[in-house]
């Protein structure tokens, strides 16, 4: 383990460091087949937000899962206030003080902002409604928050739902406050009010730990910066050095940390750049509407936002039309809408100019629509069949892989070997069950099975989430000879502005179940763009 | 030959409602706290059989239906904990799980009673009824719903108490939680399995106590597979009353109703057919559940077993 | 290409990879067999409480199953329906669809079948008539399915629930028909009109087995064609691996979902439709030889595959007939089968939770890494972070 030391050389006496909270050392935690974390060591220092920065799979959420009592592991400890814990369950850490909000809602949509607030913090037999209502009414002040506790948490926008799990994690922890990747379901108006919140926060003295992929988020939120790579900690840039040096040179220092000897190759990713910014789309896209959503609405299922107000939107041939938005504000509903496996509450769907409002999901199937769905495990692939059968359970019963209804074994795998080679997919053998490939190699094998067999129009739901940033750029290159090929046009749902400001000839916004606008991909739209986003309510 | 609108038609019904649908009662209040904690027991059954059994045999041995229900709430609890050990500790699946216990229960029943009593079929005594003063005089429904066996009450007085525990206490904000995300509950720190194993020995006490009824008041006798299918409308039962006990007191009468009313038919004079007699309380679940198809709702973590760290 | 010796990390050297490969079979026959091996021990001990000779019993039930040829006759004869039927079993299960109620289809096809045999043959060649009754009972059996089955489709009700009151309501409807219209005038016993012995399924020649074990066996291979080899089949995995996928897939789940069980349904009747083809030529009233129950052990002993449930329904047949003479002898009631069903599933549910802690145990030494405390329930393997 190495901790390049980055401190300046110029500044005079650095001012006293804060005292720490909570230390881990040494953390090691294996899973079958992979090493998570690798003698990481962290100091959580009060009244600091140190941010945990890393590609998706460097570790960061295992190593904050060890220190919220959820993996226990292998080697290593963690120390708070300088004496060694043992944390074996998610309650030791509570009693010691430590809170997390994770990546997915821990709340349950059909229980009351107060029920939710009171699991786990009873004591006797009675539930203490009055108890409950106090606390909240406390922190609600903190962090300038307002929620009514009676309220069924899966009515509440994500934004909010996000606050009352931070008003969660702040009564049960006092000590340290753990946030994994929290600007991902937040507006920017959402993210200003996050930041205020953890200035109250860092008064308080409490640690802050806010974990994040994205290097500008890191250096505008966080105090201190430890870079994961791997699961090894690659780096860590305390105070000072974040305090001293320009954002250029500190960008440079962790792309460098991240990706050694890589910076000039990945230079263009969006993560790795500034704040999303436009540089406008060059694409030819032609007049020919191959999707088009006439005042679409769907129905919402228990706990989530539909499409209220009717959606209307053409995505032309040759043309990449990016659906912007915070999540959770009816991207799925639309998503699943337009490949059939929703009906649609009102309004109608044209596919290539003809009308599928009613068609069945393998209706729109053959006629070129594909979807590229982000349920990788839920519903993308079928876990225990082998990734040749997966790359063709779109097609199950049509030639050359079925004559007659009988299966034709060797044409399957012929198949399956050359879209594994085109498209890089990492596995030992086409017999392995998709189940065992990673999550990155999952999507790639997703988006084989969509573009390998004419496609024309192609919906991608987050088709980038969680992925590490080689695959990323894969998948995005992808999209991108999709609609350079000038036959099919791309939907792309996408709760990641840089990537839609990337990949996008125009953008929708959609907030709350409502189509905001569309705008144009030029030098700008990012401000239209948040402006867009920014339209609807506060406090969403 | 009476007419059907007699009043002793009534009271035949009314009565013969409550005495049929008490064990629906227990096991389905029963089966509602699993439920609601996330657990299918199939096996409900097989909890009520040994139930029956063991009640029968400690009432017959003592004399006292009392003793004989405790018994009935000790079996129940004693095969429940095969789903504890098998579905809540070791994760395995509960359909399999549930068949196994129903299987080996009412063999081992059938088993045991053969070589106990043989072929002579031991009966007991009539169970003592208590009647509540004033409201057992109104006309026809006094006599034949205001006054039974002291359990009776005892499973109203349940009632009340099961819905107070699901919805105005901690545990039972735990058990509801345990049934729709048992990982939020274990990220506030409470230890998902625990919950969910008190919640199934609950559900074996109680259905236990449903059996032992069966055996004790309702017939008197303990006879092989006696529990015929009435674990399963339990379960139809806790799943149409949604987690809310008062539904399941309603569904457990209107069962009730159901089974009694070919006794109460030949009482008036109207003779039906055995088989019709014994297709009619299966008859009533279909069309039920026909009828409330898109009623009952259960909670999402249903049957899924708890693991923590898994995704 | 996967090497054989892949799986358990020890080097390929030929002799090795061989004694490796013999390894893995044997692992995979004891998890099948060890089950009903310990089952068998735990049912010796439960008699051995209740003053019976374990070993007098078991050896009685071989000997009256298998080892007499008369008894092996009855156990192949038995075999008939039980195959049947338990792929009616794997149809369903395999689709994610539990079919639990199986009797109820069994009986009332069965009851179908008897009522209309003697009336039949009497007006056709009889093996017209046998050719036809046999098409009855399979079209009984799936009939029964379709409220479940509809219900399940539409409206994603539990089809363990409705599919079992359909049974209770089978099984009663069986009787009311046998009681009812085709209560036979020439018998004391409530029961069918009687199709006569020269009509009924020819034996295979040279034994007194009849033909439908032929049925039975030229039909599993059938279906483990259509399972393995077929798009259908194919859906239907699919639709009990991952229903999300399947519908994401755009395969049409309520169709599949109803011609799953209807085939399912269908293959149980045509299994009551066998036996009393074959074995009968009538049906009596209150008869339930409740076969249904108790196949699911096997079926899921026998993981769901069509052609390895064979073997374990034969066993389970030999126990079947032999164990009626054992306990007949003992003086127990026929019941002591259903315990020792219910013994050999909960013995299979830890043989399969055994395997997979030694599994996780086994793999984290491989690692050398240090076994670390994990106290709590086992933990995922797949992690996205």
């Amino acid at each position: 383990m190495t901790t390049p030391d980055t401190q300046a050389v110029a500044s005079p006496a650095p001012p006293a460091e804060p005292p720490i909270a909570v230390e881990l050392c040494g953390i090691t935690k294996t899973f079958p087949g992979v090493r998570a974390n690798d003698c990481v060591d962290l100091a959580l220092r009060r009244g600091e937000v140190h941010c945990l920065l890393g590609e998706n799979g460097a570790g960061k959420s295992t190593l904050m899962n060890v220190l919220a009592g959820i993996y226990l592991p292998d080697e290593g400890c963690v120390r708070v206030g300088g004496d060694e814990v043992a944390i074996a369950c998610p309650r030791d850490a509570i009693d010691v003080g430590i809170g997390m909000v994770h990546q997915h809602s821990n709340l349950i949509p059909t229980f009351t902002v107060l029920e939710n607030l009171m699991l786990g913090q009873g004591e006797g037999v009675r539930l203490s409604e009055k108890k409950a209502l106090e606390g909240l009414k406390e922190l609600s002040a903190t962090l300038g928050v307002e929620v009514d506790p009676h309220t069924e948490v899966g009515r509440l926008a994500l934004g909010q739902q996000q606050q009352v799990e931070i008003i969660k994690a702040l009564w049960q922890g006092s000590k340290v406050l753990i946030l994994d990747e929290p600007t991902s379901m937040l507006t920017p108006q959402g993210i200003a009010d996050l930041e205020r919140a953890l200035v109250e926060l860092k008064k308080r003295g409490l640690a802050v730990v806010f974990i994040t992929h994205k290097l500008h988020e890191a250096f505008s939120i966080g105090d201190c910066v430890s870079v994961l790579r791997q699961g090894k900690l690659a780096g860590h840039i305390s105070a000072d050095v974040l305090r001293g040096k320009t954002k250029d040179e500190l960008q440079a220092m962790v792309v460098d940390l991240m990706f050694p000897g890589e910076a000039e190759s990945l230079a263009h990713v969006a993560e790795l750049r500034g704040e999303a910014v436009s540089e406008g789309s060059r694409r030819r896209v032609s007049d020919a509407a191959v999707l088009e959503l006439h005042g679409v609405t769907v129905a919402a299922k228990r706990g989530e936002v539909g499409i209220n107000e009717g959606v209307s939107l053409t995505v032309h041939a040759g043309e990449v039309v990016g659906v912007a938005g915070v999540d959770g504000n009816g991207q799925r509903p639309l998503a699943e809408a337009i490949a059939g496996q929703r009906p649609l509450a009102g309004g109608d769907l044209r596919l290539l100019s003809k009308s599928v409002k009613r068609l069945s999901v393998g209706g729109r199937q053959r006629l070129g629509l594909r979807y590229v769905s982000d349920d990788r495990l839920g519903e993308g692939i079928v876990s225990p069949l082998s990734v040749a059968l997966n790359l063709v359970t779109k097609r199950i019963g049509a030639a050359p892989f079925w004559t007659h209804g009988r299966t034709q074994n060797n044409k399957i795998d012929e198949n399956a070997r050359q879209l594994v080679d085109e498209f890089n997919i990492m596995t030992p053998d086409v017999h392995t069950h998709a189940g065992a490939l990673s999550g990155g190699n999952i999507q790639k094998l997703m988006v084989a099975r969509e573009l390998c067999f004419a496609p024309k129009v192609v919906v991608f739901n987050k088709p980038t989430h969680g992925l590490d940033v080689k695959t990323t750029a894969a998948v995005r290159a992808r999209i991108r000879a999709l609609a350079d090929g000038g036959e099919a046009g791309a939907l792309v749902i996408s709760t990641d502005l840089e990537e839609l400001l990337e990949l996008s000839d125009r953008v929708a916004v959609l907030s709350r179940g409502r189509l905001m606008g569309v705008v144009e991909n030029r030098p700008g739209a990012e401000r239209e763009i948040g402006a867009l986003m920014i339209g609807e309510t506060r406090g969403g | 030959m009476s007419s059907i609108l007699d009043a002793d038609f009534f009271a035949a019904l009314l009565s013969g409602a409550v005495l049929a649908g008490m064990p629906l009662l227990f096991a389905a209040l029963g089966e509602t706290i699993s439920e609601q904690a996330g657990l299918l027991n199939i096996g409900l059954e097989g909890m009520m059989l040994l139930g029956a059994y063991a009640g029968f045999v400690v009432a017959n041995w003592t004399g006292s239906s009392w003793a004989g229900f405790l018994a009935a709430i000790l079996a129940g609890m004693l095969v429940s904990m095969l789903m504890v050990v098998f579905c809540v500790r070791m994760g395995q699946d509960q359909i399999v799980v549930g068949i196994a216990i129903l299987l080996s229960m009412e063999g081992l029943t059938s088993l045991l009673h053969a070589a106990q009593f043989g072929t002579s079929y031991p009966r007991l005594g009539g169970v003592t009824q208590l009647s509540i003063p004033l409201l057992d005089g109104i006309p026809v429904i006094g006599p034949s719903i205001f006054s039974q066996p002291a359990i009776v009450y005892v499973g109203v007085i349940l009632i009340v108490a099961v819905g107070w525990l699901l919805y105005k206490t901690n545990i039972g904000l735990n058990l509801r939680a345990a049934g729709w995300k048992p990982v939020a509950l274990d990220n506030a720190g409470v230890d998902v399995l625990k919950v969910r194993t008190y919640a199934v020995l609950a559900t074996g006490a109680l259905a236990g106590l449903g059996g032992g009824y069966m055996s004790i008041v309702e017939a008197g006798i303990f006879v092989p597979f006696m529990t015929g299918g009435m674990g399963f409308i339990s379960i139809v039962i806790a799943m149409l009353g949604r987690g809310r006990p008062v539904w399941v007191l309603i569904g457990a009468f209107l069962f009730g109703i159901a089974l009694s009313i070919a006794t109460a038919l030949q009482l008036a004079g109207i003779n039906i057919p055995t088989d019709v007699v014994q297709m009619l309380p299966f008859a009533t679940v279909i069309l039920a559940l026909i009828i409330f198809v898109r009623a009952s709702y259960l909670p999402s973590a249903l049957a899924t077993p708890f693991v923590r760290g898994q995704r | 290409m996967a090497d054989a010796a892949d799986g358990l990390g020890l080097p390929v050297g030929r002799g090795i990879a061989h004694s490796v490969i013999a390894l893995k079979w044997l692992s995979a026959f004891w998890r099948a067999v060890g089950p009903v091996v310990y089952a068998l021990i735990a049912g010796g001990v439960l008699l051995l409480i209740m003053g019976r000779n374990p070993i007098a019993f078991y050896a009685t039930t071989f000997r009256s199953g298998l080892f007499t040829w008369a008894g092996l006759e009855q156990s192949i004869i038995r075999l008939a329906p039980l195959l049947l039927m338990a792929a009616g079993f794997i149809v369903a299960f395999q689709a994610g669809l539990w079919n639990i109620g199986g009797d109820g289809q069994f009986l009332l096809s069965a009851a179908m079948v008897g009522g209309l045999g003697a009336p039949m043959v009497a007006v056709m060649p009889y093996w017209l008539a046998l050719i036809l009754l046999c098409l009855i009972g399979f079209f009984v059996g799936g009939v029964w399915t379709v409220i479940p089955s509809f219900m399940k489709a539409w409206y994603g009700m539990n089809e363990i629930i409705t599919t079992l009151m359909m049974a209770f309501i089978g099984i009663n409807l069986a009787n009311i028909l046998i009681k009812g219209p085709f209560l036979s005038t020439k018998s004391l016993v409530p029961q069918t009109d009687v199709i006569p012995f020269k009509y009924l399924l020819p034996y295979v020649p040279g034994t007194r087995i009849h033909v439908g074990i032929i049925v039975a066996l030229v039909v599993l291979g059938m279906v483990h064609y259509v399972q393995t080899r077929t798009s259908y089949g194919l859906r239907l995995r699919i639709l009990g691996a991952n229903p999300k996928a399947a519908v994401h897939a755009g395969i049409n789940v309520k169709r599949d979902i109803m011609t799953a069980f209807a085939l399912s349904g269908g293959l149980i009747g045509l299994a009551a439709a066998v036996e009393v083809l074959g074995v009968w030529g009538y049906v009596r009233a209150d008869w339930n030889p409740a076969f249904g129950m108790t196949l699911f052990a096997i079926v899921f002993l026998a993981g769901l595959n069509v052609m390895v449930v064979i073997p374990f329904v034969a066993f389970f047949a030999v126990i079947q007939i032999g164990g009626h003479e054992a306990a007949r002898q003992a003086g127990l009631p026929n019941d002591f089968l259903l315990l020792l069903i219910g013994l050999i599933l909960f013995f299979m549910v830890l043989t399969e939770w055994g395997r997979r802690k030694a599994w996780l145990e086994r793999d984290r030494r491989r690692r050398g890494r240090r076994a670390g405390g994990s106290g709590r329930a086992a933990e995922g393997a797949v992690t996205n972070e």
